[in-house]
């Protein structure tokens, strides 16, 4: 086992730090569109001409390459000067800081690989590092299929700023080598897949989010007398209801089989490091339980009586399973999986 | 039948309500229900100490909660993946899925062997609809729909009383047959589970390094033996292989004192009559045999003395002690030595093993858990020994019926004298290894079940059903260049999310299918 290289480690430090900033900053150019753009509801009306487009395909592929030239035009010209508007322009910004905070991102993890001579993600600083990663590029995979979502940037980067800030504060471990049961090629394959997989579910729990906003400002917005206070305000541009919960589903759609993938392969492991392919190790009953919360989530979008606004809660339940066996599960309950780095 | 029987006869009032509930069982909604029951029912098992997990921590926790422990000790709290109530509702969501999976598949067969449903009458109708004109004729059409479709959709060519030639094609089919390829590899997979659980077996051993310490495969050389139901007392299979010497243990330790890699050295034998071999077992790579699996599971220190009997007698003793902290590997343990019978005469020595020793004042801890001028801190006893005759942990001293010879801190090759001609000598230590042994005969089936569910999921949350339809009309203007009019109506039968578009390329590839080269479409 080689040592670690210090001044590596210290490198990556810097470069996670400052993709942070990057990321603050995009929020702030998304906030900008968000707030002095049009775009909400002529995304609404765009989106419906043209219902969701389609996000991920079979079998977790990203599908569609024939860029369909339907999509409604992004660009918003300001009639009066025949400018883009300061709006499109800050959510331009917006996107192309987004693509750089990732790429220094990525650059901060592959700086740590190299600092650990090992996958990156052994301990919880760096998982959440990666799972917020994956969080940004599967939003930017979105808009690449549906750019008129752009406006949406800051709500997906503030879970993952605040996640990557508790990450490189709280949760922060210095690099270090691998301990003899992390020593497996299993690490690189079962950590990955629940990264992305997490990733990817986080990016769906925010879409369910802004869609039961949305279905309550739909459903109070038809009452005689009604007049949209701040949330309602944000809720008028949000995409049609209908649209993201179709996105949040197609994404779960993905992200489910990925899921369970990894967690076979966690069985896998732990069959050659504990002996057992399954224990109920905390992290392991965790696991399941976010995986029947899933489960149900996929039933319950094809059971009268939970369709719509029921399915919606149970995703976000499922999301909250994911955070609790993240946060509480590492860090209050001990068991096999303890490999947080916190001490 | 019960409808067929008279109202209020004896078997419609029994049949009725066995049908009605085994339908409410049945219904996706309760399966929901039971689903959710299942996750909410797993929480308090991983929040609460474990009985199977870890007995210890489980029997302070109940100390210590007093009236609520034993409560939930009684609901079964401390096992709660063994409970009762963990067992009916994954049992009832078995019965319930059973109950679902019947007539599906049923259904599903029949709609596989069954053709495509003819044309709707009003295709405009239909979700999503749209028509153009072709240059040519009905029947040429039809062959040139059916290439273009090709083989992914299912296409029935049927021809109308009037004269039109329509064609009903569906496709995503694997969608529902990965559905039940899921539902059905996860009924087997928890077989499979329920076989590996009454038949597996799990025995742990601690061999220390060196000669004449190994062990064969048989229950009564377990320090620890966890048989499934099933897997009764002497029947472990296949034939039992021995693990005869674990000559070399080794741990590797990075300058900062965290481990690096535990590596056993072994020498075995597959059967008992076949020739020794040589293995290696490190953390992640057990020694898989038939049947069987060799782990590495934990090591410690075997500190060896020799002690000197009242009577005058030497005595060499070797004994496996217990880190107490997983970082330091400070360690406990025990020696034993018996006297004579009767005679009070035994002597036993309690202490504690300091890897890499520091000394403040009097009291001596351990640093590193590598082994560097080892301490090895002794309590001598003389007395009778188990004076009750009853078997006794093997790394503590009951001392009620001893008396105290004195205490030392003693490093590799000292020896200290007591009352009565008692001594000891620090001899020297040797490591030791935790190994376990695991069976389950149907781990490897079951992986096979896991990848029939992922499969199944992949089509199932992949494929999407469609049915399309096309009707071919000739048109009124038979000698022009367009003699076919084609009414096109499509159907998303699940995921219509992007139904739209899907269906507006399709349309599009079937219109340019139809025009020879050269000739510009016109549009209705």
């Amino acid at each position: 086992m080689a040592g670690i290289n210090g001044s590596m480690a210290h490198l990556s430090d810097s470069i996670f730090t400052t993709s942070i900033a990057v990321y603050a900053l995009a929020m702030v150019a998304y906030t900008a569109e968000y707030a002095f753009g049009r775009r909400g509801r002529i995304a609404d009306t765009a989106v419906l001409a043209a219902p969701a487009r389609e996000l991920v395909g079979a079998g977790g592929t990203v599908l569609t390459k024939d860029t369909p030239s339907d999509i409604p035009s992004v660009v918003e010209i300001d009639p009066t000067t025949g400018k883009r508007s300061f709006a499109d322009r800050a959510g331009w910004l917006a996107v192309a800081l987004t693509v750089f905070g990732a790429l220094l991102h990525t650059g901060s993890i592959a700086v740590r690989a190299i600092a650990v001579d090992a996958v990156p993600w052994s301990n919880m600083y760096e998982f959440a590092s990666v799972a917020g990663l994956v969080g940004v590029v599967a939003f930017l995979g979105v808009l690449w299929k549906a750019p008129s979502i752009r406006h949406l940037g800051s709500f997906i980067l503030l879970p993952v700023v605040l996640m990557m800030f508790l990450a490189g504060t709280v949760l922060y471990s210095k690099a270090q080598p691998l301990v003899p049961a992390l020593q497996s090629y299993w690490l690189a394959i079962h950590v990955t897949l629940v990264s992305i997989a997490e990733g990817a579910l986080m990016t769906s729990a925010v879409l369910t989010a802004l869609y039961l906003v949305k279905v309550r400002h739909d459903r109070l917005s038809g009452k005689p007398g009604y007049v949209p206070g701040r949330v309602g305000t944000l809720a008028s541009r949000l995409p049609a209801a209908d649209v993201l919960d179709k996105t949040a589903y197609r994404i779960v759609a993905f992200a489910f089989p990925l899921y369970t993938v990894a967690i076979i392969c966690g069985s896998i492991w732990a069959e050659a490091a504990w002996g057992r392919y399954w224990g109920w190790d905390p992290k392991e009953t965790w696991a399941f339980i976010v995986w029947v919360i899933y489960a149900c989530y996929l039933h319950a979008r094809a059971t009268a009586g939970f369709k719509g606004k029921g399915a919606a809660w149970v995703n976000l339940a499922g999301f909250g399973a994911i955070t609790f066996n993240f946060l509480v599960v590492n860090i209050v309950v001990s068991g096999l999986h303890s490999y947080a780095g916190l001490s | 039948m019960a409808s067929a029987l008279v109202g209020g006869s004896v078997v419609g009032t029994i049949w009725r309500p066995i049908r009605q509930t085994w339908r409410r069982l049945t219904s996706m909604r309760t399966a929901l229900i039971l689903l959710f029951l299942l996750a909410v029912a797993a929480v308090p098992g991983s929040l609460l100490p474990q009985r199977p997990l870890n007995p210890d921590k489980t029997t302070s926790y109940i100390k210590t909660h007093g009236a609520l422990g034993h409560f939930l000790n009684r609901i079964g709290a401390f096992d709660v993946f063994g409970s009762v109530w963990f067992a009916a509702i994954y049992l009832l969501l078995f019965i319930s899925l059973v109950g679902c999976l019947i007539p599906r598949i049923r259904l599903h067969f029949k709609a596989v062997a069954r053709k495509p449903l003819p044309a709707p009458r009003h295709l405009n109708k239909l979700p999503e609809s749209g028509s153009f004109v072709t240059a040519v004729t009905p029947a040429e059409y039809a062959t040139v729909a059916r290439r273009t479709l090709g083989r992914r959709w299912r296409v029935v060519t049927r021809t109308e009383e009037s004269g039109a030639v329509t064609l009903s094609a569906e496709k995503g089919y694997s969608r529902e047959t990965g559905n039940l390829l899921f539902h059905v590899a996860l009924l087997v997979a928890l077989v499979l589970i329920l076989i590996g659980h009454l038949y597996a077996y799990q025995g742990t051993r601690i061999i220390l390094q060196g000669a004449d310490q190994g062990f064969c495969n048989t229950v009564s050389q377990y320090d620890n033996w966890q048989p499934g139901r099933f897997a009764a007392e002497g029947k472990i299979s296949p034939a039992p292989f021995c693990v005869d010497e674990m000559s070399k243990f080794i741990a590797t330790y990075t300058s900062e004192g965290e481990a690096s890699q535990f590596q056993a050295n072994i020498v075995y034998r597959r059967t008992v009559d076949s020739a020794p071999e040589k293995g290696v077992i490190t953390v992640n790579h057990p020694l898989r045999l038939e049947g069987d699996r060799v782990y590495l599971i934990g090591h410690g220190f075997a500190p060896e003395v020799t002690i000197t009997m009242p009577d005058g007698s030497v005595r060499h003793d070797v004994e496996a002690f217990v880190p107490e902290d997983a970082t330091t590997f400070l360690s406990d343990g025990a020696f034993k030595q018996a006297g004579p019978a009767g005679a009070n005469k035994d002597v036993g020595v309690s202490g504690f093993f300091a890897p890499t020793p520091q000394t403040t004042g009097n009291v001596v801890t351990s640093i590193a858990p590598q082994a560097n001028h080892p301490i090895l801190g002794i309590n001598v006893y003389e007395g009778d020994l188990n004076y009750q005759g009853l078997p006794q942990s093997v790394y503590s001293l009951d001392t009620s019926k001893m008396k105290e010879l004195g205490q030392a801190n003693l490093a590799v090759g000292e020896t200290r004298s007591f009352k009565n001609g008692v001594s000891v000598r620090f001899d020297g230590w040797v490591p030791w290894a935790s190994l376990q042994v695991s069976h389950d005969p149907s781990q490897g089936y079951l992986l096979f079940a896991a990848l029939a569910m992922v499969l199944g999921l992949l089509g199932s949350l992949g494929v999407r059903r469609r049915r399309l339809w096309l009707r071919l009309t000739p048109s009124s203007d038979t000698t022009g260049p367009s003699p076919t009019v084609v009414a096109v109506g499509g159907l998303a039968r699940s995921d219509s999310g992007n139904f739209s578009s899907e269906f507006s390329a399709l349309i599009e590839r079937l219109e340019a299918a139809g025009q020879p080269a050269g000739i510009v479409p016109v549009k209705e």
